[in-house]
């Protein structure tokens, strides 16, 4: 276990590398830098001085390869550099942003399992019934509707319309303040989740194992509890995994949406900004929790299910 | 009983308009919830790293620079000093400098003060854009090349006495006021725990910041203004997102909104929510840029042929809303040097074509613009303009870009046509210098504009020292641009905020509407956070 986990870790270190060059020579072969970027909205514009001396404080005036060569030599000792914009360390801007993403990813994915698992669960073992178009119209409802709007909607009935909730912003981190861009981000998780579901439960319902099991006179509860949530627990844990990235990537819209101050809004401004260093920081983070989330599935996995061997 | 009935009319009018007078006099205390609306969060907490109007939102609540802004004089006003001297030739400015201003922390600001930020300033290793305002003063540039480790044109006579020896005689207000040039305590400014935690001579100490939700603020009782500021506390929240600001404003969870096109025609037609509106035309034009290296723009007759072409009022109707006001050239109509007598180009697509075949392009042409998605001043307008311009036989095609990439190609020249939105005030002289042939097209002559007899009203403008006469010769200068047509001139921005019907104090300020004094706005009592 211990081999298969550093081994993991160890298979990180080439892809965020090759992320980080990725990143990197994108960034160095769109147009535009940071000093263009103030002022292109018209206001408060830069002088050529300025705009002169900020590359050269920014090393971008350097070749691509010496300022490459440079951005992973910081990298080994974990120096992500400083943000153009802040003239603070990458590091420190990204902890003060990673709390509230990783509230409003838990909170997205709390939501999504709470209800999706239930409802694939319940659509599969009653298939056909009205339980189970509802359950699947929801679904499909949920993948389909763009998350911007689905904020926004939900905006208008639960803070406009009905006052029950604040429409925007981290308030002082309570949980009045998640529950909207958390439902709003956790919705496609959800139906995704509810659909993966009720498809594995409906393929292991219908597999040997478990007629032998009924036949056999196993008592339904028993059946469900012991063959068929413990099969169908591998593909929905990997669903979930999965589910994480899509997350990560959506949390940029729900964040600008709802003012929260994650990492996503973060990033958004940055590649607006040209801010490069966090931006790459950014995507490293975001690259580096999906990684370690997938991983820890992927262990779990191989725990329920001693099928799956470590090697 | 016919005396009587008067006595209590008059009794009933002196008490009605005594209630009139209590409801408009300010009210101390509460809370006022502003929002920053030009993006998802700050820079951070140094303003003079940063010259985005977003960051001068916030510091315009801690900071203050040796000059204010008057929004509704509209002109500069002195901030921290009490008098300024200034000699004849209009290059010495001696202050007397205020002894009643205090930091944060409770130290009372010296001459010290302003020369450690200036000279901090123009620390090329820093790369302040605020370097560019600082450069007025004489020597300063000998810093910014380290030649040099103090400014030469900065000299303390005593602790509240300030002399500065600029390099050319303009008027300095206008760059001493900006924000990127608030003053910083110079001692304390140095120290580890400034950088997150600012201190300044503002109305309001800072308090909390949350990285990408809220800066929040407390009065500070020694501001140098009697019986200032209003409110208790200020929370600015950055909200860029203009749909999400219209519920939050809609659920009165922030006080104030900044406006865009669709919401201003929303709003205009609420009975309720059209009250409470504030409206200034800002210093900004918002114009389609010809390169004269491209053949068919160098000529005079075909710039003008497009400026006839457009209908400019049916865009700004149907696109813009309303929320803008036809620009009449380069000036905007909250110019000191604006002249009313000028009408924008007529919608004449006739004229356009005589012009055109006059210029020998009456089989028309073709040109490329670039544009950011900008709803205002970017693709959606030039597509507008696309059949407009195809009446006349022009063939235009659009190159979508980002905004850096626009300002890094116009800067560079690397264009046919472009769509921007251009800072045009406050001072004209300094808007209009944009068209000095001695202006480099990395700067603001971004059209290469040359013109011989404008050059010599400019200069006429700078040293005229009679305000009326050296508006009068602006005037001529900017018809001259006007005439020569280096720009399709579409619109000034008409900014609207709107605010809750308990926030007062509000100032149309043409600078940019965003950027308020929070020292003049009070809450009354009918507010959510009152207390």
């Amino acid at each position: 276990m211990l081999q298969y986990l550093v081994r993991r870790i160890v298979q990180m270190i080439p892809i965020l590398l090759a992320v980080a060059l990725l990143i990197f020579v994108v960034f160095s072969v769109i147009p535009g830098t940071f000093a263009s970027s103030v002022g292109a909205d018209g206001r408060g514009m830069l002088d050529d001085k300025v705009i002169e001396r900020m590359n050269e404080q920014f090393g971008l005036n350097d070749p691509v390869y010496v300022r490459f060569g440079q951005y992973v030599l910081d990298l080994m000792q974990l120096d992500l550099g400083d943000s153009f914009r802040t003239r603070r360390p990458v590091v420190e801007e990204l902890a003060s942003r990673a709390l509230p993403t990783l509230r409003l990813i838990a909170g997205s994915m709390l939501f999504a399992i709470v209800i999706g698992l239930p409802l694939g669960f319940l659509a599969a073992l009653k298939p056909g019934t009205l339980l189970d178009s509802v359950s699947m119209v929801t679904a499909v409802s949920g993948l389909s509707i763009p998350k911007f709007w689905l904020g926004l909607l939900m905006m208008f009935l639960f803070a406009l319309t009905l006052g029950w909730l604040p429409s925007f912003g981290y308030g002082s981190g309570g949980l009045r303040h998640l529950i909207l861009p958390s439902i709003a981000l956790g919705v496609a998780p959800m139906a995704l989740l509810a659909r993966t579901t009720r498809a594995a439960v409906l393929d292991i319902l219908n597999a040997d194992f478990v007629r032998t099991a009924r036949s056999k006179g196993m008592s339904e509860i028993r059946v469900v509890r012991w063959h068929l949530v413990r099969n169908a627990l591998v593909i929905v844990l990997t669903t979930i995994g999965l589910q994480f990235g899509t997350v990560i990537g959506e949390a940029v819209v729900i964040e600008q949406l709802f003012s929260w101050p994650g990492i996503g809004s973060l990033m958004v401004d940055s590649v607006t900004l040209r801010d490069i260093p966090v931006v790459q920081g950014c995507i490293l983070v975001i690259v580096l929790f999906f990684l370690v989330v997938n991983m820890l599935i992927d262990v779990l996995c191989a725990i329920i299910d001693p099928r799956i061997k470590y090697d | 009983m016919i005396n009587r009935f008067l006595m209590a009319a008059t009794t009933a009018l002196a008490l009605s308009l005594t209630a009139g007078a209590h409801a408009q006099e300010p009210r101390d205390g509460g809370t006022i919830r502003y929002t920053a609306a030009y993006g998802p969060s700050f820079a951070g907490l140094d303003i003079h790293s940063t010259n985005r109007t977003q960051d001068a939102i916030w510091a315009m609540a801690v900071h203050r620079g040796l000059y204010g802004w008057d929004p509704v004089a509209k002109k500069p006003t002195l901030e921290l000093a009490e008098s300024v001297d200034v000699s004849d030739d209009g290059l010495v400015y001696t202050y007397k400098l205020r002894d009643d201003a205090y930091f944060h922390n409770g130290r009372k600001m010296t001459a010290d003060d302003i020369i450690w930020t200036y000279t901090d300033i123009m620390d090329g290793s820093k790369a302040y854009p605020g370097a560019r305002y600082i450069r007025l003063i004489k020597g300063a540039e000998d810093v910014e090349s380290g030649k040099a480790k103090t400014i030469s044109g900065l000299k303390k006579i005593d602790d509240h006495t300030l002399e500065i020896t600029l390099t050319e005689p303009v008027e300095p207000g206008y760059y001493l006021n900006q924000m990127t040039t608030a003053i910083y305590p110079a001692k304390e400014a140095q120290e580890k725990g400034f950088a997150s935690h600012p201190i300044g001579l503002g109305p309001f100490k800072f308090e909390e910041y949350v990285p990408g939700s809220r800066m929040a603020f407390s009065r500070f009782d020694k501001f140098y203004k009697k019986d200032l500021p209003h409110a208790d506390k200020l929370v600015i929240t950055p909200m860029g997102e203009a749909s999400a600001r219209n519920v939050a404003f809609r659920n009165q969870e922030i006080d104030a909104s900044i406006l865009g096109p669709v919401q201003y025609q929303t709003y205009s037609a609420d009975p309720e929510l059209s009250k409470n509106m504030v409206e200034v035309a800002e210093y900004y034009t918002r114009v389609m840029g010809f390169n004269p290296g491209y053949e068919p723009f160098a000529d005079k007759r075909v710039r003008q042929a497009i400026n006839y072409a457009i209908n400019t009022d049916l865009i700004i109707k149907k696109l813009a809303k309303g929320k803008a006001y036809p620009a009449a050239g380069w000036l905007p109509p909250s110019s000191s040097a604006y002249d009313k007598s000028m009408k924008p180009y007529a919608y004449d697509p006739d004229k356009a074509k005589a012009l055109l075949k006059e210029a020998g392009y009456g089989d028309g042409f073709e040109f490329e613009v670039i544009a950011t998605s900008n709803e205002s001043w970017g693709v959606p307008i030039i597509e507008a303009i696309v059949p407009m311009l195809a009446k006349v036989g022009i063939k235009v095609t659009i190159k979508p870009v980002e905004g850096s990439v626009l300002s890094e190609s116009v800067r560079a020249g690397k264009f046919q046509a472009f769509m921007w939105s251009l800072e045009t005030g406050p001072d004209p002289l300094a808007a209009l210098k944009c068209f000095d042939s001695s202006t480099p097209q990395s700067a603001c002559n971004y059209t290469k504009f040359d013109n011989a007899e404008f050059d010599k009203l400019l200069e006429q403008a700078g040293n005229e020292k009679d305000q009326t006469k050296r508006i009068e010769t602006l005037q001529k200068a900017n018809k001259i641009v006007y005439d020569e047509a280096p720009y399709w001139f579409y619109n000034c921005n008409k900014a609207v905020m709107a605010y809750q019907p308990w926030l007062h104090g509000l100032q149309a300020n043409p600078v940019d509407l965003a950027l308020q004094n929070y020292e003049d706005i009070w809450v009354d009592d009918s507010s959510p956070v009152a207390e």
